[in-house]
């Protein structure tokens, strides 16, 4: 899956409360109403600008805090082709999967707001165009790799009558 | 090989011998949802034409997080709640029966058992020394219809605490030291596990206080062993025969060991807005706060309502910071009303919030103004969390609430106990 987009850039530390504001509680039956409004207390500019196909480039810890699935959702609502980051909180990470939204782990300290990315979330490649550099993703645990493969959790246990993890 | 108490747990769970790093299929046996992340688990079932609950009388449907409703579009997230119970027989937690965390431990929770909530402070009940864990609505609703989940079994962490704590120093402020010490991230994807003498003597609340933070160092689950203590709590819940003897084995293997010493440990602070920005009480003292809120599902026992009237009878809130007292759960608040903690935290001036998540999750019953401070006894202080990014979040102890209420600035509480 090759994904090609601009770079949007956020420091250590993005919280759900910064992609999905419990303010807008009122919003989660709503989630493309809610999607506009996607990481606003982070950058209130990103919702409004961010492209199909960009990237939300985050540093250590994304998505700490809530175990609020709309987070992810309206990330991927928004068109974002994938999360990088640095690393992830635990439940963020195993949601964003769960939704079908490719969150890779990678070094993203050389990636600049702006660059021009291409990923290839199989191959667990970065190319950032604009750097003309490679960065390789950690790759993903495999029973991660099987949801995901089948379009994130309900279609895996949907298609497979329960869960079919084993390797 | 020995096991930790979460490869223990989990292992009776599922067909194997579970031991750190395995992935495995685990019963559940219990699960919940909250009006903030069930309505998605709801729509996730019916998308699947699974809408059922395999143990309809172990899953709790909890209205607490908008309760009761300050709008519409609240109200009908909260009907899409009540038509699933209505539909499957799940048990529905009205609005004011309280904080899903304290009701499931109050009400639900026993050691030994699986509890997956879609709520990050599910965690509260591995203070039963069950294995308890936060999840999203897909993840729980799959849960809620097949009785099963999946886990990666997490390494632990032991922490092994010692030392008496200091008069006026509490669990609440050895756990903001502990994530202050280790970082936001720095047990993320493990389990904790709390040990030691200071543990054993550590009452339920306490526990309750630490495993509710858990997640807020990224661990998976924060567990204790069942003792004497586990068992008394749970007569007290007219639940003694739940009691079951949970353990790690003398040979379990662990990632980490954190050794700590709490006897010189000193009131401390978390700083906005990450939880691990922490400092001690002489630290931040004399910062003006325009909010005080004692409460959520970390700090709103009657423990801590004790301590809070203790401080503040008699006592006036200073004129320039509001207070906000929020009992966890109706059963708690019969309880304060019984004992007068009520009458005199109004006497004091407080506003007290009916139970619930509103003023904490900042959807109602609290929301902050551009550039106003609180002071708050919950678990996070991330940007944003009372409702306002403009807003500014410290995190303490009740009794350093109830002082600073007096106060106006954030105040050491030992001069008051």
């Amino acid at each position: 899956m090759q994904i090609q987009g601009n770079a949007w850039k956020f420091g250590d530390s993005i919280s759900t409360d910064h992609i999905a504001p419990g303010r807008l509680f009122h919003l989660r039956t709503n989630l493309p109403e809610l999607a506009k409004h996607v990481l606003e207390d982070a950058d209130p500019e990103f919702a409004g600008k961010v492209q199909p196909g960009d990237f939300v480039v985050g540093g250590k810890n994304f998505g700490l805090g809530s175990s609020r699935e709309h987070a992810p959702t309206i990330i991927k609502l928004a068109g974002v082709g994938a999360v990088l980051a640095e690393s992830y909180a635990r439940i963020f990470y195993r949601n964003a999967i769960n939704v079908g939204l490719p969150v890779l782990i990678c070094d993203t300290t050389q990636i600049d707001q702006g660059d021009e990315l291409e990923v290839d979330v199989s191959k667990g490649e970065v190319r950032d165009i604009t750097k003309g550099i490679t960065i390789k993703a950690k790759p993903l645990p495999d029973v991660m790799i099987k949801i995901l493969n089948d379009g994130g959790l309900l279609e895996h246990f949907r298609k497979n009558g329960g869960f079919a993890l084993e390797a | 090989m020995g096991k930790t108490i979460v490869e223990k747990i989990l292992s009776e769970h599922c067909t194997t011998d579970a031991y750190a790093g395995d992935i495995v299929v685990a019963e559940i046996d219990a699960a919940l949802v909250q009006d903030g992340t069930g309505p998605l688990a709801v729509q996730q079932l019916q998308k699947l034409g699974m809408e059922k609950a395999a143990k309809p009388e172990r899953t709790v449907l909890f209205i607490d997080h908008a309760a009761p409703s300050p709008r519409k579009e609240l109200s009908n997230a909260h009907k899409i709640l009540r038509d699933f119970a209505a539909k499957t027989g799940a048990i529905l937690s009205d609005v004011n029966e309280g904080v899903c965390h304290q009701r499931m431990v109050e009400r639900y929770m026993n050691p030994g058992e699986v509890l997956i909530g879609a709520d990050s402070h599910t965690c509260t009940a591995g203070a039963l020394g069950a294995f308890a864990t936060g999840m999203g609505s897909t993840d729980v609703a799959i849960g809620i219809a097949s009785g099963q989940t999946w886990l990666r079994v997490p390494e632990t962490f032991k922490v092994y605490v010692t030392g008496e704590f200091q008069h006026g120093v509490y669990p609440k402020d050895f756990m903001l030291h502990f994530i202050g010490m280790i970082g936001a991230d720095g047990a993320t994807y493990k389990a904790l596990e709390f040990c030691g003498p200071t543990i054993d003597a550590m009452d339920m609340s306490g526990r309750f206080t630490l495993a509710n933070m858990a997640v807020e160092a990224g661990a998976k689950a924060g567990l204790f062993q069942s003792d004497e203590t586990t068992k008394k709590y749970l007569e007290e819940c007219g639940r003694g025969d739940k009691w079951s003897e949970v353990k790690a084995d003398e040979d379990a293997v662990y990632e980490a060991v954190y050794e700590i010493d709490i006897s010189t440990l000193e009131p401390t602070i978390s700083c906005p807005h990450t939880v691990d920005n922490t400092k001690t009480i002489q630290e931040v003292a004399g910062t003006t706060v325009d909010q005080v809120f004692i409460g959520t599902c970390t700090n709103g026992r009657i423990e801590d309502l004790r301590i809070a009237a203790q401080i503040l009878a008699g006592k006036k809130r200073n004129p320039n910071t509001r207070l906000l007292v929020c009992p966890a759960s109706n059963d708690v608040y019969l309880k304060a009303i019984e004992e007068g903690i009520i009458a005199k935290l109004v006497a004091a001036g407080a506003a007290i919030v009916n139970p619930g998540c509103g003023a904490c999750v900042g959807v109602h019953g609290g929301i902050l103004g551009d550039g106003e401070v609180c002071l708050a006894t919950q678990n996070r202080n991330f940007q944003g969390r009372m409702g306002n990014p403009e807003g500014f979040i410290y995190l303490s102890s009740p009794a350093v609430a109830a002082a600073t209420a007096i106060e106006g600035v954030i105040a050491d509480p030992r001069k008051y106990l």
